[in-house]
């Protein structure tokens, strides 16, 4: 298909579906905090705008609604959330190294890759004007969980978590312009007490391991040697 | 439908009083009689669907069937009696010192949320709530596991929230798939499609097989997670071990048969849709997988209650690997294992709560002596593993039957590995328990006081299953069958 064939506002999707995807790149490989929860923010609010030109092309009036809780959720008060806890917990200026961010970059290329494959019977079936974008919704997705799983502090885990919901959210709304109002707003209200309890979660572990290295998270494991409970059971002693 | 209203609303209300008055001594009595308005009001429902069949309630909210119901009414039941067990228990904590007032109430207030979010779950008629209840199942239970604060609890539920998160959103994904393939289908209008009953009443047949394949392996994915499929399942040993006991006993109990059976459900579509076995051989490979392995896995423990949840999963992966089989037979197994396997794993984590109690650790090594000790917990506790082992009288024993008989049936090869499980998980299950109730008290060791009545219920409940299955719960049961796999037991 041409692009240019398609109307001003279909192409206006592409692009800001493609900035949504950059954003995502920019988090797997951004090694500070604070920057990384701006580009949080931003991403939100690129699909907040993408919701909005969905909304226009489709005429779907409750996309207006979702795109709006996008905005109070994704660009206003779960980034601000984190960025209080990163001042609170005078994280907000520490890096975290990376291994190897070429390779994780690379591998972030292959899923973007694998998404377009595996969006494909998805495409044929569908006849919504967004549908070039399913793939990149499905990446967006994927790239998330690639933030999780590659990256040791909680609180880039959380942003991972977060941006992997983005995905969702996103692939609901090119895929079929929404999920039905009800189970959005379910699954912004779970989102939100998430990103609460994260919060919460950030002093216990702090308050337990000094640090918000997960990696430091290793003391309950399937090893015959390592008797990971001995320290605890002694301390459960009345 | 002001039953269901009942049943959906006890749990919720309780919640939020217990919220503000949840640290008081009369709290664990609201929170037992909430539990029993609660089970009164599913078992009412409960015989009422079973007079008059399927239930759909105004505004298409809530569906209400066989199969669902009878979850409803053991989710209740559980529920009710593990708050009978929670009350002393949860005294004697904070008689410890290991939880505070403030704790105590969110403790309370979670517990009534999570039943709230599970019925929820589970007689939801819209696939997107049902998600939402079962990612709140999550929200709600991830603060009690680590309501000790211990390094340990919050490693635990550090996992249980961010693998069960992780996983749980491809759930997600895998239902905007769904809700796609129904948008788009060949000539079928548009709205409504996320409901469960316009889903699988009128557009089933017609949802295009790539896409509906392609929705059920992240639903898998998903719902596996929170079954706790091997090789999904690192967050449940953890989750169910730290938290207090209670929350073990629930969460093995409950929990994985809501996410089991929100599995099941999506797999009753997906074969109306793609006329070849795909759900099922994904099923009874990652069931098959997770029986053996788990099985494995009991040799190793060190911590009694991550044994029992090992043996929770072992005993998930049965059952997923018996609904993939499909047929009636193994249906009606597999149903009447889930409901035996609540029972008496229940029942098996109230006694390790008092047995850990009782020896002040969780380590297998130094429980000794619990006969000796106190009979009671001694007994319950080898009573309860025998059931749970598959043993003859118990009711296990027969779910476990059936569903070796269904795999003689249509797999004959697969009974090799099965037997093989079944063997591995009573050996790994007994080489624990043996000095663990028999040998020899520590100096020292002294009774706790221990209310056995959910202990005995349970276990009354599940040697009665396995003498004679009375008629109204075997024609429950088919009911549900016919629904799942289409095709009558007789």
């Amino acid at each position: 298909m041409e692009l240019t064939s398609l109307g001003l506002y279909s192409q206006a999707i592409i692009v800001f579906a493609a900035l949504v995807l950059f954003t995502s790149f920019v988090m797997l490989a951004q090694p500070r905090i604070q920057p990384l929860i701006y580009t949080f923010a931003w991403q939100g609010l690129l699909l907040a705008v993408v919701t909005v030109l969905v909304a226009l092309v489709s005429k779907h009036p409750h996309l207006y609604i979702s795109a709006a809780l996008t905005v109070v959720l994704k660009v206003g008060l779960i980034p601000w959330l984190l960025y209080r806890l990163s001042v609170r917990l005078n994280m907000n200026y520490e890096t975290e190294s990376i291994t190897n961010p070429s390779i994780l970059l690379l591998g972030g290329a292959g899923l973007v890759v694998f998404s377009y494959f595996i969006a494909l019977p998805i495409v044929h079936l569908s006849g919504l004007a967004t549908r070039n974008t399913i793939a990149v919704s499905i990446a967006v997705e994927l790239l998330g969980m690639l933030i999780m799983i590659a990256r040791k502090t909680a609180m880039a885990q959380v942003i991972g978590f977060m941006s992997m919901e983005n995905g969702l959210f996103f692939a609901a709304v090119v895929s079929t312009y929404g999920m039905p109002l009800i189970v959005e707003l379910g699954v912004a209200f779970d989102v939100m007490v998430a990103s609460i309890l994260f919060g919460v979660f950030f002093f216990h572990l702090r308050d337990s391991f000094d640090s918000l290295d997960v990696s430091h998270l290793n003391r309950l494991s399937e090893t015959d040697e390592a008797m990971p409970l001995a320290g605890a059971a002694e301390a459960e002693q009345p | 439908m002001i039953l269901l209203e009942i049943t959906l609303l006890a749990p919720l209300v309780g919640g939020l009083l217990l919220a503000f008055i949840g640290h008081r001594a009369t709290a664990g009595w609201l929170n037992v009689a909430t539990g029993a308005v609660t089970f009164v009001a599913s078992l009412a429902l409960a015989l009422d669907v079973f007079d008059h069949g399927a239930r759909l309630s105004a505004g298409k909210m809530f569906y209400i069937d066989a199969f669902n119901v009878y979850l409803v009414a053991l989710t209740a039941f559980v529920g009710m009696t593990t708050s009978i067990f929670s009350r002393p228990y949860m005294r004697h904590e904070v008689e410890r010192g290991r939880v505070t007032d403030r704790r105590m109430r969110l403790y309370h207030s979670m517990y009534q949320g999570f039943l709230f979010s599970m019925l929820l779950a589970l007689s939801t008629n819209n696939l997107g709530i049902m998600w939402v209840a079962m990612e709140s199942a999550t929200l709600t239970t991830v603060l009690l596991v680590s309501l000790y604060r211990t390094p340990e609890s919050i490693e635990a539920a550090w996992k249980y929230f961010v693998l069960c998160g992780v996983g749980i959103a491809q759930a997600l994904f895998g239902t905007v798939l769904i809700y796609f393939a129904a948008e788009n289908r060949p000539g079928g209008e548009r709205g409504d499609t996320l409901l469960w009953t316009v889903l699988h009443d009128t557009t089933a047949g017609g949802l295009d097989p790539a896409v509906v394949s392609l929705a059920f392996v992240f639903l898998l994915v998903g719902y596996g997670t929170k079954v706790g499929l091997v090789p999904l399942h690192n967050w449940l040993p953890d989750a169910h071990s730290e938290g207090p006991t209670p929350m073990s006993a629930v969460l093995s109990g409950l929990l994985l048969n809501v996410a089991l059976y929100a599995l099941v459900r999506f797999k009753m579509l997906v074969d109306a849709s793609l006329h070849m076995e795909l759900a099922g051989h994904l099923m009874m490979g990652f069931g098959l997988l997770s029986f053996v392995v788990a099985g494995l896995f009991l040799h190793r423990q060190h911590d009694i209650k991550r044994m029992y949840s090992y043996s929770s999963i072992e005993h998930m992966g049965l059952m997923t690997f018996a609904f993939g089989i499909g047929g009636p037979l193994a249906t009606f197994g597999a149903l009447l294992h889930m409901t035996m396997n609540s029972l008496t794993k229940s029942a098996i984590f109230v006694t390790v709560g008092y047995a850990s109690q009782l020896a002040g650790t969780q380590r297998i090594d130094r429980i000794r002596g619990l006969i000796r000790t106190q009979p009671g917990i001694g007994w319950g506790l080898l009573i309860g593993t025998v059931a749970i082992a598959g043993f003859p009288p118990f009711g296990v024993f027969i779910s476990e039957f059936l569903l070796l008989m269904a795999t003689m049936k249509s797999w004959p090869w697969l009974t090799i590995p099965l037997l093989f499980g079944f063997g591995v998980a009573f050996a790994g299950l007994f080489r624990h328990l043996q000095p663990m109730v028999f040998g020899e008290p520590p100096a020292g060791q002294k009774p706790v006081q221990a209310n056995m009545l959910p202990v005995v219920v349970h276990l009354a409940l599940v040697l009665w299953l396995g003498l004679s299955i009375p008629d109204f719960l075997s024609g429950w049961f088919e009911q549900a069958t016919l629904l799942i796999s289409g095709a009558s037991l007789r």
